[in-house]
């Protein structure tokens, strides 16, 4: 939900109290801080390119089996720094810089690796007296150290992958003692003392201060920076590259654009109230992940550090027609962080799917949801009142419209307190909830981490006796507005904390839930109505940490305790399903997320698609918008494309602003509401195909939805597309995402390849644009030649209600007359699949005129009641006939259809379970 | 192969205790039962094909419309029959077979889901004959109601007509004696105006010949003071002496100046001064008394009203948050206090100039002037008592012009108010007039719409009122409010909500759209179709 307009409006709270809005239009930008207005970025953005005062110290070389440890200095201040380098498993590098002896510990971000990165021999190859040549193993692959001024190169051969420190932007602000307290003559003797000092004998040499390093207010708020400067920043360069993705979140192009003279793309979970399209600014998540790619090779930069960021970027072929053929393309990042220690992990590909592979080993992969939460879901703030609840669900059985989920936001709490019910408005939770099991549908309600300050309140009693609150700078709780007014924000970088919030989700603690209740948590990057930039303040303490060590990760400890509390209710059987607005390097494990309070204009629909994809790169990919924009009210043509683009995004959830008209899909006229109701079922016959996407994403790291050059990486044409994708690898789609549009230009990749319309079984050449008149029932999707898609094309009212019903099987033939695909089925909704082995995974492939159904998973187990209804075989010829034959070797004669003019082949009723080998020849 | 069905289904129809079977497909009303003869070749309802009868109900779909499949979920448009015995017949959409939710009352859309239904046909017959039973009784003690109410509406009209009728009499009459007594009046102000005249003429001379004796008594002090050298003359130098009286404001007064003052000549007497006097006295300063004060014509300073304006009130912001710099107002709360009544404080009513109080009227004149008033006050009143009758009129015009249905029976709501008490607010109903909410615990009300339309469906628009043009909302439209029209014996509001934001909802219960009381033998039975 809202934040109302980077103030608050306490409607309910205290009705006279009434906070007003500057303008409804837009972001008010004066609320957020530009780089020129973070006293640490503008610091660092001062220095520019040039020699590096940083040496590293060869001498002071330590190798050992999993690690090489260096120190730099700096030559101005003589500060010493660690250098750490390790050579990780899967092709990756992790350079670690640390102050040598920092003041007090610097902050190193916990809890979001999976593990201890597997290291492997880092090897020396040469050394002089300016430079260490250390092996990657692999083909040539080495990893320079270049003393003065210092550098890192990795190499593979005579080319250079990327470079470190290569424009002298390494600047490292080493923590120091606070002077301020004492008196200014006193500072200015002790100023002259150490720098004669310094020149005399060496020693640390003091430098002189600059604004905002003691202190900084912005607005009306002062961050009291009890431990001084300790920003951190480190430049890369990328020979070779012109094309960047990836550092969600921002509503931007997927392709990220050269930040010269614009402000750095900004990483700092915040909560943007209307927030602009196509700017730099933070927005509800980070993920501090850079891809870059080339034909050459495709690579990563994880930057693991949860403060305040700004990402520059700049290319040396941005804005120019043509690369000069003298200068090779390049392009330059430089990663500023406010605090913490440099740990940048450098994946190496070198094919896209290599560094999915990397990333995943570092932060893990999506967890694989419930199938119910891949189907439709229907919010909207709010549901008013139980009968409100039953109304909607029987609406959509009226319209014969599918949906699994019907959400409540704020208002179904008592007060806002969350973990309870309204009870004039919710006063039986249990039946409604029943009434929809009943329907086998299911119900989220949000839980949002901010916790009403009353002392009537169970929660907010019993997190402040066990002192579970984050602290102000003076020690005390910290408070701050939000929804229910004062309010205290429990430590979830605290694992007791966080264990005790999970303990909060049991049915007998959090009364009225039920299993068919799930979780939504907002407002956790953490908004705070009345903070800086609408956040918590810097200072504020998680024990010995402040918030500004910590601050991206905190959404990321929500969602995580959030998710652990639903596993724990159902004593460790039952996948969680937590959707959250903030969120981190991560945040993947845990559920899923969307891309918050849009609006109901076109450039948020289009926006909707580079989001997503921008986050499936940084590895999230239960990713959605709000289908029909959460301001404003969408026209019907709006609402409309926005379900239709909806339909094929992985999250798939309608919601509106509380001040918006209703807007159920059967409220725009019976037109609309078939073209809606059109969309929703052609979601929900895929949803096997989406199941299985998220299994291998689960298994594997790789994005659910990706780019049109992850599956074509020598493609060039492909690199900036962003108004089409791929669902898998399988399934192109365009959608409409212009108002009154007659057409679509879709380009359909890869040479020699075929792509068929999925809804006419149109054939299409690959690697052209394709021309496509649509109308306004039209979603343009395209499946690749080459594919098998497995489908429910019986659509019912949730997904629960099909999860027995039979497959039919979409074969789309390549230019060779072949296909393959995957079936996967298990319970749908336990860890069965992980901790027994129970589930079905199938390889399917057709060549050379046999179509055959094999066991991908010998040691998996599992009986489905699901079966195969039909086999459409698309630009195939006619057989004189079909045999199916089963795994007992015995056979039968299939009947069949042949469309020739669309050389589309129907096998009727194969009938063969879903689990079962079978083969089926056409002769 | 998991889906071997039973391809034909035994339909127990229970009626009047005599149970009958009745042989067909799965999912088939019996209307259709002709089309599906076993063991002949089916043909598709829409003609497309014809597929061996073995084919219909196995759980594929062959035909377009679905009509091979009328028990099982294959094809995608196809609709199930249940019979229902007991209670009603009907159709559900195929993807609800065996889909694990209990549908059809007699539990037939379930047979190979694993779901656990019971058959409640029977009940819910007999509940709902239960209900429309009632509904029945509410429904015809209702148009009893309604009969009343619009005798009542019928008989009220036609007062209320006659009452126009004669009240259009007696206002003819009241203008008439308007008319008369503005002839009074004008005839008493003739006179009552010239007596006022003559009076003030006679003071405003008498004032003249006061100030001129003053102008006189000045000007020779003026002359005094001014010949320095009391030689019995004002000569060009002397009167140099008094800067203020540079003709163009030069800052000097030059001698070419002072004798344009003086007419030309070099010096005055007591008696040529007269002239010279008029030329400079508005500008003269004494020399006594050098800062005379402002002359008492300028207007003195408009007396300031005090602040009570709400408007130029400053918000206050510290209350809530260090953020609010660009505050707009949300009008809903902000003035509240808008009725209230400022102060007015009147101007005093000026003094005469000079201070001086024009002298009281002779008794003649005040004669005149009583007589006059009089007449006035007689005026006033009957054009009042006219201006009442005319609105009287008026409001009972405005009652008979309301849509109050086709026989009028919703007259009686006409000038009434409901009101439904919920945990938060007092919800308030006045037909025709207006909704409004009001916080229970104390707070102003809020307006939720004005009369607009009945906006019924086109078959009965009286069945639905739409109130419009409530306070605004935030961010969003006006409030208004739908009120829904139910039958019933009471007249109350049963309920109301806000399902979107600012839009509200209210039924409403009224004898007066209670229909005319259907037969109670056309109830269903449960089995039509047999």
């Amino acid at each position: 939900s809202a934040p109302p307009c980077g103030c608050f409006i306490l409607q309910r709270w205290v009705p006279l109290i009434v906070l007003l809005c500057v303008s409804a239009r837009a972001v008010d930008r004066s609320n957020f801080k530009t780089c020129e207005q973070s006293a640490f970025c503008k610091r660092q953005r001062e220095l520019k390119p040039g020699r590096s005062p940083y040496r590293a110290l060869l001498d002071t070389l330590e190798l050992s089996d999993s690690r090489i440890t260096l120190q730099l200095i700096n030559d101005n201040n003589k500060v010493r720094l660690l250098l750490e380098l390790y050579r990780l498993q899967g092709n990756m590098t992790r350079v670690k810089i640390n102050e040598l002896k920092p003041l007090k510990p610097r902050y190193e971000v916990p809890d979001v690796l999976i593990s201890d990165p597997i290291t492997e021999t880092l090897s020396v190859v040469s050394q002089d007296e300016n430079s260490l040549v250390l092996s990657l193993g692999g083909k040539d692959q080495r990893l320079i150290v270049s003393a003065q001024p210092f550098r890192l190169d990795i190499v593979e051969g005579p080319q250079v992958l990327v470079s470190l420190n290569s424009r002298g932007l390494l600047a490292f602000e080493h923590l120091r003692a606070r002077k301020d307290t004492k008196s200014e003559l006193e500072q200015a003797t002790e100023q002259e003392n150490v720098e004669q000092r310094t020149d005399e004998d060496g020693q640390i040499k003091e430098e002189e201060d600059k604004p905002g390093m003691w202190e900084e207010t912005f607005k009306s708020h002062t961050d009291s920076k009890p431990n001084g400067p300790s920003s951190i920043s480190l430049d890369f360069s990328l020979p070779g590259v012109e094309h960047v993705y990836g550092i969600p979140e921002h509503a931007d192009t997927l392709k990220l654009k050269n930040t010269d003279g614009s402000d750095p793309y900004r990483l700092y979970n915040l909560d943007v109230f209307q927030y602009e399209l196509h700017n730099p600014m933070a927005l509800y998540g980070a993920v501090p992940v850079l891809i870059s790619h080339s034909t050459d090779r495709t690579m990563g930069i994880f930057w693991l550090n949860a403060a305040e960021t700004w990402v520059d970027i700049s290319s040396n072929t941005a804005g120019k027609v043509r690369v000069i053929s003298s200068e090779a393309p390049q392009t330059d990042v430089r990663w500023i962080s406010e605090s913490g220690i440099i740990d940048v992990f450098i994946m190496l590909g070198p094919k896209p799917a290599d560094v999915f592979t990397q990333y995943a080993s570092l932060t893990g992969t999506q967890s694989f949801p419930p199938l119910t939460a891949l189907a439709y879901h229907q919010c909207r703030w709010n549901y008013n009142d139980q009968e409100d609840v039953k109304s909607v669900d029987q609406g959509f059985d009226e319209h014969d419209i599918p949906y699994d989920f019907i959400w409540l936001d704020i208002e179904h709490a008592d007060g806002k307190r969350y973990f309870t019910w309204d009870p004039s408005k919710f006063p039986q939770p249990k039946e409604m909830l029943q009434g929809l099991m009943d329907k086998r549908r299911k119900l989220v309600a949000i839980v949002d981490p901010h916790i009403r300050v009353d002392n009537g309140y169970k929660i907010h009693n019993e997190i402040l006796s066990k002192n579970f609150y984050v602290k102000n700078k003076d020690g005390g709780d910290y408070e701050g507005w939000c929804w229910p007014g004062n309010s205290g924000y429990p430590d979830f970088t605290n694992p007791e904390m966080r264990a005790w919030w999970a303990s909060k989700f049991a049915y007998e603690q959090y009364e009225g839930s039920m299993e068919n209740q799930y979780v939504w948590n907002d407002m956790n990057e953490p908004s705070v109505f009345n903070g800086p930039e609408v956040t918590m303040h810097k200072d504020a303490l998680h024990g010995g940490w402040e918030h500004r060590d910590v601050h991206n990760l905190y959404g990321l400890y929500v969602q995580k305790a959030t998710a652990d509390g639903l596993v724990e209710r159902s004593g460790g059987v039952e996948r969680p399903f937590v959707l959250t607005r903030a969120f981190f390097a991560g945040s993947q494990r845990y559920g899923a997320v969307w891309t918050g309070d849009n609006a109901a204009e076109w450039g948020h629909l289009k926006i909707s698609i580079p989001m997503c994809l921008s986050l499936g790169l940084a590895g999230i990919s239960f990713c959605g918008a709000d289908v029909g924009g959460f301001f404003k009210h969408p026209s019907a043509e709006l609402l409309v494309r926005w379900y239709q683009a909806g339909a094929y995004q992985p999250f798939f959830r309608a919601h509106a602003h509380i001040d918006t008209p209703r807007r159920e899909p059967w409220l725009f006229g019976p037109e609309n509401t078939a073209l809606i109701r059109e969309a929703i079922r052609q979601r929900y016959a895929l949803l096997p195909y989406w199941y299985q996407l998220f299994y291998n994403a689960h298994r594997t790291g790789y994005p659910v939805v990706r780019p049109l050059w992850v599956e074509y990486p020598n493609d060039v044409a492909t690199f900036s597309i962003e108004d089409e994708y791929l669902i898998g690898k399988d399934l192109l789609v365009h959608p409409v995402t212009d108002e009154g549009a007659t057409a679509v230009t879709a380009y359909l990749p890869g040479k020699g390849e075929v792509w068929y319309d999925v809804h006419t079984f149109q054939k299409h050449d690959g690697e052209q644009s394709l021309y496509i008149p649509v109308t306004m029932s039209s979603i343009p999707v395209f499946q690749r030649g080459g594919s098998i898609i497995c489908r429910k094309d019986r659509v019912r009212r949730s997904s629960s209600c099909m999860e027995n019903d039979p497959y039919t099987l979409y074969a789309a033939l390549n230019s060779q007359g072949s296909a393959e695909g995957e079936l996967y089925i298990d319970d749908f909704h336990t860890f069965n699949f992980e901790k027994a082995k129970q589930f079905v995974h199938r390889h399917l492939s057709f060549s050379a005129n046999t179509l055959s159904s094999r066991n991908l998973a010998p040691d998996s187990q599992f009986s489905t009641a699901s079966w195969i209804e039909k086999i459409v075989i698309i630009g195939g010829s006619q057989p004189s006939s079909a045999t199916l034959k089963n795994a007992d070797d015995t056979e039968s004669a299939l009947e069949f259809e042949f469309d020739s003019t669309l050389a589309v082949l129907t096998l009727r009723k194969p009938g063969v379970n879903a689990a079962a080998d079978w083969t089926v020849i056409l002769r | 192969m998991t889906c071997l069905h039973l391809l034909l289904t035994l339909v127990f129809a229970v009626s009047l205790g005599t149970p009958v079977e009745i042989q067909r497909p799965r999912g088939v009303p019996l209307t259709k039962k002709p089309f599906y003869e076993e063991n002949k070749p089916f043909t598709c309802l829409d003609g497309s094909r014809t597929i061996p009868f073995d084919r219909v109900n196995d759980d594929y779909c062959d035909c377009k419309d679905g009509s091979d499949e009328p028990g099982t979920a294959a094809c995608p448009n196809g609709s199930f029959h249940c019979t229902n015995a007991g209670y009603r017949p009907m159709f559900i959409p195929s993807s609800r077979i065996n889909d694990g939710i209990c549908d059809c009352c007699d539990t037939t859309d379930e047979y190979n889901s694993g779901a656990k239904c019971e058959n409640t046909c029977k009940e819910l017959g007999l509940k709902e004959r239960d209900v429309l039973q009632k509904m029945a009784e509410i429904t015809k003690e209702g148009f009893l109601l309604k009969q009343q109410l619009i005798e009542e509406a019928k008989k009220g009209r036609e007062e209320k007509q006659g009452k126009v009728t004669d009240m259009q009499e007696n206002k003819k009459q009241l203008e008439e004696k308007v008319e008369a007594l503005r002839t009074v009046k004008e005839t008493a102000e003739q006179p009552e105006k010239e007596a006022k005249e003559r009076h003030l003429k006679a003071w405003e001379e008498q004032k003249a010949a006061i100030r001129l004796e003053k102008d006189k008594a000045k000007m020779a002090e003026a002359f005094l003071e001014l010949d320095d050298n009391a030689d019995g003359f004002v000569s060009v130098s002397e009167l140099q002496s008094h800067a203020e009286l540079d003709p163009d404001a030069d800052g000097t007064l030059t001698e070419t100046e002072v004798q344009g003052l003086m007419g030309g000549a070099a010096q005055v007497d007591t008696s040529t001064f007269e002239s010279v006097w008029t030329n400079i006295k508005d500008k003269y300063h004494s020399e006594s008394q050098p800062e005379e004060p402002a002359p008492v014509e300028t207007p003195p300073e408009e007396v300031k009203e005090p602040v009570v304006d709400n408007d130029s009130e400053p918000f206050p912001e510290d209350d809530i948050s260090e953020e609010e710099d660009e505050d707009e107002d949300d009008e809903d709360d902000y003035h509240e206090d808008d009725d209230k009544v400022l102060p007015t404080v009147k101007t005093p009513e000026k003094s005469h100039e000079d201070g001086e109080a024009m002298l009281p009227y002779d008794p003649d004149t005040q004669t005149l002037i009583d007589a006059a008033q009089k007449a006035r006050d007689d005026f006033e009143d009957s054009e009042k008592a006219l201006r009442e009758m005319d609105d009287q009129i008026r409001n009972i015009e405005k009652e008979l012009s309301f849509d109050f249905g086709p026989d009028a029976e919703f007259t009686y709501l006409y000038s009434q108010c409901y009101e439904l008490t919920t945990s938060e607010y007092i919800y308030r109903l006045c037909p025709f007039n207006r909704v409004s909410q009001k916080p229970k615990y104390g707070g102003s009300e809020t307006n939720l719409g004005t009369w607009g339309s009945w906006s019924g469906p086109e078959n009965n628009k009286y069945l639905v009122m739409k109130y419009e043009h409530g306070t605004g909302c935030w961010q969003g439209p006006n409030r208004s409010t739908t009120v829904k029209l139910t039958c019933g014996k009471e007249t109350v509001v049963t309920s109301t909500s806000e399902p979107s934001r600012c839009e509200y909802l209210m039924e409403f219960t009224t004898p007066a759209v209670c229909q005319e009381p259907a037969n109670m033998d056309l109830l269903p039975h449960g089995h039509e179709e047999l």
